[in-house]
């Protein structure tokens, strides 16, 4: 029945005739798509589940991209995408932008993280209290030698603390600044990376460097100090974030532009459902409650 | 006489349907001939649209050049100043040039003076195969395979740094100055190679003292193209500079670049916002700049050009 | 030292020295001219050596699994042939009938030389600012949002001045003695054109295509905002869907994507690299074939 199919893209000489005769068909077409953008911390977790949810339903397609908290929520006030993933809470200027675009964004929790500070596996530092973080990132902070931390960094000469943050406008960016350096300007000179990733590999190939990202982004060659925010240090883990005693844990969020009905309400409840948060602890988050996983 | 008249009528009718031919023929390729400059005033026009309403408002020309402090998120105080990003992105390609240059030259004299026939012909397709690597592989290789090594190799806290930057966007810039550099020196008439020659020159001196006095301004617009070139890079700056605000002092020191800080920001920037606006100037500004060196590079071409008529 | 009496400048011993002098240079140069290339090289090896492993017939035909961390680059690979395509079909006419215009209307006064340095200009401008033209014009002002139609549009201004270049270079080598014969003829310019001068610069053109689609398909910063997704779990079905793109695609991988197999970027990579380097090799092979053929 459609005019077009998939197959006609692998044709490239012809695609480019068909791309105009196509444009409009792909819109109102047997397959239903949900658009589904935003937070670099969440879009592994949301292209696993979109992956997933073929087979749940093979007639909904979700169209995961990245780019950041902020091009989600930026895209649902610009009303183009149907779920925006974002790893921060709106701020109230956004919600005011979409309240005058004609959408009431409906916020859906999905989940938590632990962001965890990450050093390189040689690094034998164990502890880190919050003010010495705050210290080392922050704008007025003086921390900027691994000595003034009591440790000797092997693999750094310099004895410099190389500090990996994340581009200004990042939701982990924004909730680090939120809940480490009470909401105060970070320190000039950072490393601003590109993805969370980014941060974990530079970590692991910089034995000066100090960085931060999403538990679920740790690998065997680097290292997560335990975090005091009072006298006991608390390791960064799932369970630390569920009860809370981890200082930096932050919810993980979907927007929908109103109530979800329809093929959204069914994915988001398949996301919140056993299946769905099962592959949220697989990815290394935590889910909104406990829930058993046959692995 | 009335089938002559006819056939004659017929036969201007044609001739009629190819003039009409030609003339639509000839205002679609005028149109295809100006659209390089309604495109070029369209880039403009654009980024202008979107990036002025900053400029005109917000925008502090000491604090944009005379402030390192690019805070456009901060809560306590949004900050726009993009000096370490101009000078982030100065010293990458500067360092670009030191490399490229004197490779580049002497690619050019060397593919042109003195290489002949088929290693010629291997060597420029080969120059031509080091400008057809994507930026993004290239930063890839600097992401993965330079920090690394420059760390293991100097000693350094980190290898994503002006130096890593700038040897990569050197060896990105240096097939389009060899390849002007090398047009440069084949437009010198074969004349002056032959007079000088005459006069017992060596091949060398034949190079040193005529052929490059008499290219110079043609090796000018080479380098001034390459500077452009590095200049708007944007991959490699991004992913193996460090992209950290910083004055370098060292070419070991991590740097942000104008371009890279676009790519970073816009996608997470809300579409009108004053951050958006901002990150709009800064393609104004890279703009404005590429638009000077281009047009300085044409004119200095061009001032060959009247010379050799 | 004793002097060839038949050479009247060789033997001198200032020349001797000369002639060691131009020794060196050559050989200087020679090495530099050999540095610049060794690099290339050397990332080809790294790709194949480091990435090889990854590549199968899998690899390309089917998509990303497990969190983009297994699987193949199947929509990516799909993506970047929509791209070119599309890229190609607005820019090749435009770019041909500005070579045309230019090389065989345009009279030599200020619009001409406007319109030279125009192209100069957009072969020059950084491409993240094309990127914010595409942004700013196609995905807001047109309205075609983040699409292939808006990515390719803002590939195909920023690759024009590629297809005018090399169009014009061929329309040019085509002697004037074949077009003032067929004037005498009684054809029109454009009869001309459609059956003279295009025929005999048509595989210039294709070599300056074959250039474009190569720069095309390893553009990055232009379709970042314009048009390319993270992951899509479908093949692009018209040109106002999003699309994966190879180069998008390894940037993703390298910088965002957890547990990735070392091989994987690198696998990416080698793929990128081996369509971009097809595309050239197979462009300087026309080139040769054509000036091979040159009959004038």
């Amino acid at each position: 029945m459609r005019p077009c199919s998939p197959r006609a893209a692998r044709l490239s000489s012809l695609a480019s005739i068909l791309a105009f005769a196509c444009g409009g068909a792909s819109v109102g077409g047997a397959r239903e798509v949900i658009q589904n953008k935003g937070s670099d911390t969440l879009v592994n977790v949301a292209q696993a589940w979109a992956e997933s949810y073929s087979e749940v339903d093979s007639a909904v397609a979700v169209a995961v991209s990245g780019g950041g908290s902020g091009t989600g929520i930026s895209a649902m006030i610009n009303g183009t995408v149907d779920i925006a993933n974002s790893s921060r809470r709106m701020t109230s200027s956004e919600i005011g932008a979409a309240r005058a675009n004609g959408t009431d964004p409906v916020e859906h929790l999905v989940g938590y993280d632990a962001l965890a500070v990450y050093i390189h596996a040689h690094n034998p530092l164990d502890f880190l209290s919050m003010q010495q973080l705050a210290g080392i990132y922050g704008d007025d902070g003086t921390i900027e030698r691994w000595s003034q931390l009591g440790i000797e960094m092997p693999g750094c000469p310099s004895d410099e603390i190389v500090r990996v943050s994340r581009q200004n406008n990042s939701g982990t960016f924004a909730y680090f600044r939120e809940a480490v350096l009470d909401n105060y300007d970070f320190k000039l000179g950072s490393h601003d990376m590109h993805g969370s990733k980014d941060v974990v590999d530079l970590v692991a190939h910089t034995p000066c460097a100090i960085g931060y990202s999403g538990l679920a982004y740790a690998t065997p060659e680097v290292k997560t100090p335990c975090l005091a925010a009072s006298d006991t240090c608390v390791a960064p883990s799932m369970e630390t974030a569920l009860d809370g005693s981890y200082p930096i844990s932050r919810p993980l969020l979907m927007y929908t532009p109103g109530d979800p009905v329809g093929e959204v309400k069914e994915y988001l409840d398949w996301v919140l459902g056993e299946e769905g948060q099962c592959i949220m602890l697989e990815a290394g988050y935590t889910p909104v409650a406990p829930v058993e996983c046959v692995q | 006489m009335t089938r002559d008249a006819l056939a004659r009528s017929r036969d201007f009718d044609r001739r009629g349907a190819a003039w009409y031919m030609d003339r639509a023929v000839t205002l679609f390729v005028f149109v295809g001939g100006i659209s390089a400059i309604l495109f070029i005033v369209g880039i403009f026009a654009f980024i202008a649209r979107e990036g002025f309403g900053f400029v005109f408002t917000e925008f502090d020309a000491g604090e944009f050049f005379g402030s390192i402090a690019w805070r456009p998120t901060s809560m306590i105080e949004r900050t726009y100043g993009a000096l370490a990003l101009i000078v982030g992105t100065a010293s990458i390609t500067g360092l670009a040039m030191v490399v490229s240059i004197p490779f580049s030259l002497a690619a050019a004299v060397f593919i042109g003076e003195f290489a002949r026939g088929r290693t010629r012909e291997t060597l420029k397709v080969l120059v031509e195969l080091l400008a057809a690597i994507p930026s993004v592989v290239w930063g890839f290789i600097g992401l993965s395979i330079m920090n690394p090594l420059i760390i293991d190799t100097f000693g350094v806290p980190i290898g994503l740094n002006v130096l890593n930057a700038g040897v990569i966007l050197g060896l990105m810039a240096a097939p389009i100055m060899t390849t002007i550099a090398e047009d440069a020196l084949k437009a010198v008439p074969d004349g002056y190679r032959e007079a000088a020659e005459a006069l017992g020159a060596t091949r060398w001196q034949v190079i040193r003292k005529v052929v490059i006095p008499a290219a110079r301004n043609g090796l000018v617009a080479a380098v001034l193209l390459g500077v452009g070139r590095g200049f708007g890079e944007t991959m490699v700056v991004l992913m193996a500079s460090g992209h950290a605000i910083n004055l370098p002092d060292s070419v070991f020191d991590s740097v942000r670049a104008l371009t890279a800080t676009i790519a970073a920001e816009l996608g997470e920037t809300a579409v009108g916002s004053e951050h958006y606006q901002a990150l709009f100037t800064l393609g104004i500004l890279l703009f404005a700049v590429t638009f000077a060196i281009n047009l300085t590079a044409d004119v200095i071409v061009r001032g060959i050009r009247r010379k050799g008529r | 030292m004793t002097t060839a009496p038949m050479e009247l400048f060789a033997g001198t011993p200032r020349n001797a020295r000369d002639h060691r002098v131009e020794w060196l240079v050559r050989t200087l140069l020679g090495m530099m001219t050999a540095l610049l290339i060794v690099p290339v090289v050397i990332v080809l090896a790294l790709l194949v050596v480091r990435g090889g492993s990854a590549i199968s017939w899998e690899f390309l035909t089917t998509p990303p699994v497990d969190g983009m961390t297994a699987g193949g680059i199947l929509p990516a690979l799909v993506g970047t042939v929509w791209l070119v395509a599309v890229a190609l079909v607005a820019s090749v006419p435009v770019g041909v009938a500005a070579a045309v215009y230019l090389s065989e209307y345009a009279p030599d006064n200020w619009l001409t030389r406007s319109i030279n340095l125009a192209i100069i200009n957009l072969a020059g401008v950084p491409s993240i600012v094309h990127a914010l033209f595409g942004v700013g014009a196609f995905v807001l002002f047109f309205r075609f949002g983040t699409s292939i139609l808006a990515a390719s549009l803002t590939l195909a201004v920023m690759t024009l001045p590629v297809v005018i270049v090399s169009t014009r270079e061929s329309l040019q080598a085509v002697p004037r003695a074949f077009r003032e014969a067929c004037w005498n003829m009684g054809a029109t310019r454009w009869q001309t054109i459609r059956r003279i001068v295009l025929p005999n610069a048509v595989s210039g053109i294709l070599t300056g295509i074959i250039l474009e689609v190569s720069r095309t398909s390893g553009e990055t910063a232009p379709i970042m905002f314009t048009g390319a997704a993270f992951f899509l779990p479908f093949l692009p079905q018209g040109v106002l869907d999003q699309t994966m793109a190879m180069s998008l695609h390894l940037f993703v991988i390298a910088t965002q994507v957890p547990d990735a197999p070392d091989a994987l970027p690198f696998g990416v990579a080698l793929v990128l690299i081996s369509m971009v380097l097809a595309m050239n090799a197979l462009s300087i092979g026309f080139r040769i074939y054509v000036r091979g053929r040159k009959k004038w």
